[in-house]
């Protein structure tokens, strides 16, 4: 039995837990299960809803929320502030590097084939310097936790993180919902984050905007999983949602079309992936991008945040070496762990992740999502020897994992409160300087003894909250 | 404002305008089938005609409550029912998710699935409930516009999307009408013309305004056209309509510190109605003028897009 973030080693409540354990009682089981079914009406009526691919079904359907909070404490949170700062800072310093002099790769710490024929990498990038040398402006870190002091960080995602509407969604319906345990709780606020992301991405404007540079949302559009995520963002922000028909480049310069004909446009916070932001230089079938854009970026025409090229560094197989990296760039310490992982591409190391398929979790390098992965104490023999297959046919694209005792933390279950996995997602911001709202977004297991909480898997979603000492 | 934008806007408006005055053209054939005799069967047709649908309907057939119950309120294949209304203004509200309010999207979004669940038969014995339910989804979103939205250049689109439909809506079931509206018609004063007069005054919830307006008494010709046509009171005249329009039309321009051909056309439109009285449409001949005033709509509409930059 792993770590329940809600007692300790005692059984004994939590401190950081215990205005919850008493509203719990006071309550009750029952009453919760009503306010639960309030909240999804009101989630329900505002839109709040996530799309997945290729599943059928409800093209809208809602992420299932779990009514109790996911709580750090104050001193937990200062480790993990700093350790997330840190790590950001190492991922971007790594995304310099590599489209520069590439140090850490003379130096022998990362093997060069890793980057140069990695997918993720952009060899238009080399030798491009974007604004603040920022690639990567909104770095997502997912961290488990295996017991009281440890957490472990499972990902990075240094492109286009999505979730962080959750955090501020949930919070503002615990908040409309229960007024009362915010007003006895020191529950730090979250609701900067909107305003702390405009002022990174106007941060990164290029040398020519001028004081006050016009930003603007880049969506594939309505009918993607996160339009949601995305609309939110930049009603939150006050600027322009666009689609990539909104705009045109002319002169190395991006323009967007208004009633009042073309507007200059300096930042792009896309959710567009690379392969499909311009036809010219990437994909040529995309239907989505805008053509030229890439070279308007190059010319410091316009600022891409983040920066074509950034996922090299949360590449499945570079994770490794964050620690490395840390150490490299740094010369620091680095204040959190990676979960311990085998590189198939190693011989030593396939050799034992396939011997030992049973007992780790194997992922795609390239995967997401939750997508692709085989979990061995969960797979039949025929999964498993499938799966070994795979690896033998291409040990590089593989990954493995012990399978790790995750937290889980409380959930209303239907007569009881029980314990279910979580993760978490903060969001660290990249300007010129750094920004973390004091939270992030928990997902958590819904099904009992499941680890999987992508929410394209069926997982659902709780506040986060970072008490104030 | 993204040209996009305020397309999607333009045509929110238009749709949201359309499905409740469909609605309130069902409503106005459920009255006039509940009265005796046959001319009911007609009062459908005839709502059809307005809707622009007659042609789903072949031949003379009576068209029954079934069928338009079907084709306008429940048809996904026809563009014009208030199910296909709501779909796209729903759809067109949720890609410009950012120049809403987050009333008015709730507006738009709570309960948009509602009328999946139905089928015909269902459907009709909920009739009553449904066209209110169309109405008080119209209403909240237009009460979510009022208190709630900025009056920027979104909210300029969305009122003239809003007003030229309903000036559309107004003049076709006019249009549809006209023949009862023409006092050289040999069964003027009958019982039959009686209930047209009522039901186009019921269709355009003009019933009461109208005795308020000419202090009670009888249905003359002259009246009806004065109230729907002229009078700048009454919020479904075309006179309304294209005052609305045009006061939008002139904040657009000097916000943006410019003209175009969408101007003069809403102002000369303007200026027709104001010098103008119920008696000289008669003469000019009343059909012709809704035709005009018709075409001046659509005339509207192209060079609104033109001018801001629509597609």
């Amino acid at each position: 039995m792993g770590f329940f973030e809600m007692t300790d080693r005692s059984g004994a409540v939590r401190s950081c837990y215990a205005q919850v354990q008493r509203w719990v009682d006071e309550v009750g089981i029952d009453g919760l299960q009503l306010r639960l079914k309030e909240a999804e009406t009101i989630f329900r009526r505002i839109g709040i809803t996530f799309a997945v691919y290729g599943e059928g079904g409800d093209p809208e359907r809602l992420i299932p929320f779990d009514l109790l909070p996911r709580i750090f404490s104050a001193a937990e949170w200062r480790v993990l502030d700093r350790g997330i700062r840190q790590r950001a800072r190492a991922l971007n310093a790594f995304l310099y590097d590599v489209y520069h002099r590439g140090e850490i790769i003379r130096a022998g710490v990362v093997p060069g084939e890793l980057v140069y024929r990695n997918r993720a990498f952009e060899p238009e990038m080399i030798g491009f310097d974007p604004p603040g040398r920022v690639y990567s402006h909104i770095v997502g870190i997912d961290i488990i936790r295996t017991d009281e002091d440890g957490f472990q960080v499972l990902e990075d995602n240094c492109r286009t993180p999505s979730g962080v509407s959750y955090m501020l969604e949930n919070r503002e319906i615990m908040q409309r919902m229960f007024p009362e345990l915010f007003a006895s709780t020191r529950v730090a606020p979250v609701d900067s984050y909107p305003n702390d992301l405009l002022a990174t991405l106007k941060e990164v404007a290029p040398a020519g905007a001028g004081s006050d540079p016009t930003v603007v949302v880049l969506t594939p559009g309505s009918f993607n999983s996160a339009y949601y995520e995305h609309s939110f963002l930049a009603d939150l922000m006050g600027v322009e949602l666009v689609e990539p028909m909104d705009l045109y480049v002319d002169d190395d310069k991006v323009w967007m079309k208004t009633t009042h004909g073309p507007k200059r446009v300096d930042v792009i916070y896309r959710r567009i992936d690379d392969d499909f932001i311009d036809p010219l230089t990437f994909r040529p079938d995309s239907m989505l991008g805008v053509a030229g854009l890439f070279g308007a970026y190059r010319a410091g025409g316009v600022t891409l945040c983040s920066a074509p090229g950034a996922g090299i560094a949360d590449d499945k197989a570079i994770y490794l070496f964050v620690p490395d990296m840390i150490r490299f760039y740094l010369s620091e310490a680095p204040i959190l762990q990676n979960v311990p992982t085998w590189r198939c591409a190693l011989p030593d190391e396939c050799a034992y992740v396939v011997e030992h398929l049973h007992e780790l979790v194997a992922k795609e390098v390239h995967g997401s999502g939750g997508y692709g992965m085989l979990i061995g104490p969960k797979a039949t023999r025929a999964e498993i020897a499938a799966y070994a297959e795979r690896i033998r046919a291409a040990p590089a694209d593989f990954i493995a994992q012990p399978t790790l005792d995750l937290s889980t933390a409380p959930v209303l279950g239907t007569r009881e409160i029980v314990g279910r996995h979580v993760d978490f997602r903060p969001y660290c911001l990249v300007g010129k300087r750094m920004r973390l709202a004091p939270g992030g977004l928990t997902r958590v297991a819904l099904t009992e003894g499941s680890l999987v909480v992508n929410s394209s898997q069926g997982g659902g979603v709780k506040d986060t909250w970072v008490l104030d000492d | 404002m993204l040209s996009r934008t305020a397309e999607n806007i333009f045509w929110m408006a238009r749709y949201i305008e359309r499905a409740e005055s469909t609605a309130r053209l069902i409503q106005m054939g459920q009255r006039m089938a509940i009265l005796p005799g046959p001319i009911h069967r007609e009062e459908w047709r005839s709502v059809l005609r307005v809707t622009g649908c007659d042609g789903l309907i072949e031949g003379d057939r009576p068209v029954a409550e079934a069928d338009i119950v079907h084709l306008l309120l429940l048809d996904e294949g026809n563009p014009s029912s208030i199910r296909a209304c709501l779909q796209r203004a729903r759809n067109n509200g949720r890609a410009v998710r950012t120049a809403l309010t987050q009333d008015m999207w709730e507006a738009l979004n709570e309960d948009w699935r509602r009328l999946e669940h139905y089928d015909l038969a269902r459907a009709r014995r909920d009739l009553a409930e449904l066209i209110d339910w169309v109405k008080t989804r119209a209403s909240t979103f237009r009460g979510a516009v009022e208190t709630g939205q900025l009056r920027n250049e979104g909210h300029d689109f969305l009122r003239i999307g809003g007003a030229l439909e309903r000036a559309e809506m107004t003049l076709r079931l006019l249009d549809v009408k006209y023949y009862v509206l023409l006092p050289e018609t040999a069964v003027v004063g009958g019982v039959r013309d009686h209930y047209q007069w009522t039901s186009v005054l019921h269709a355009l919830s003009a019933a009461r305004a109208y005795h308020h307006v000419y202090g009670g008494g009888d249905y003359t010709p002259w009246r009806i056209a004065d109230l729907l046509f002229l009078n700048p009171q009454f919020p479904r005249s075309v006179s309304f309509c294209f005052g609305q329009i045009g006061w939008h039309l002139e904040r657009l321009a000097r916000a943006h510190g410019r003209r175009s051909a969408a101007h003069d056309t809403a102002a000369t439109m303007l200026s027709e109605l104001h010098g103008r009285e119920s008696g000289e449409i008669f003469e000019g001949g009343l059909h012709e003028f809704v035709q005009t005033a018709l075409a001046v709509t659509n005339r509207l509409s192209r060079e609104i897009a033109q001018a801001y930059h629509f597609a």
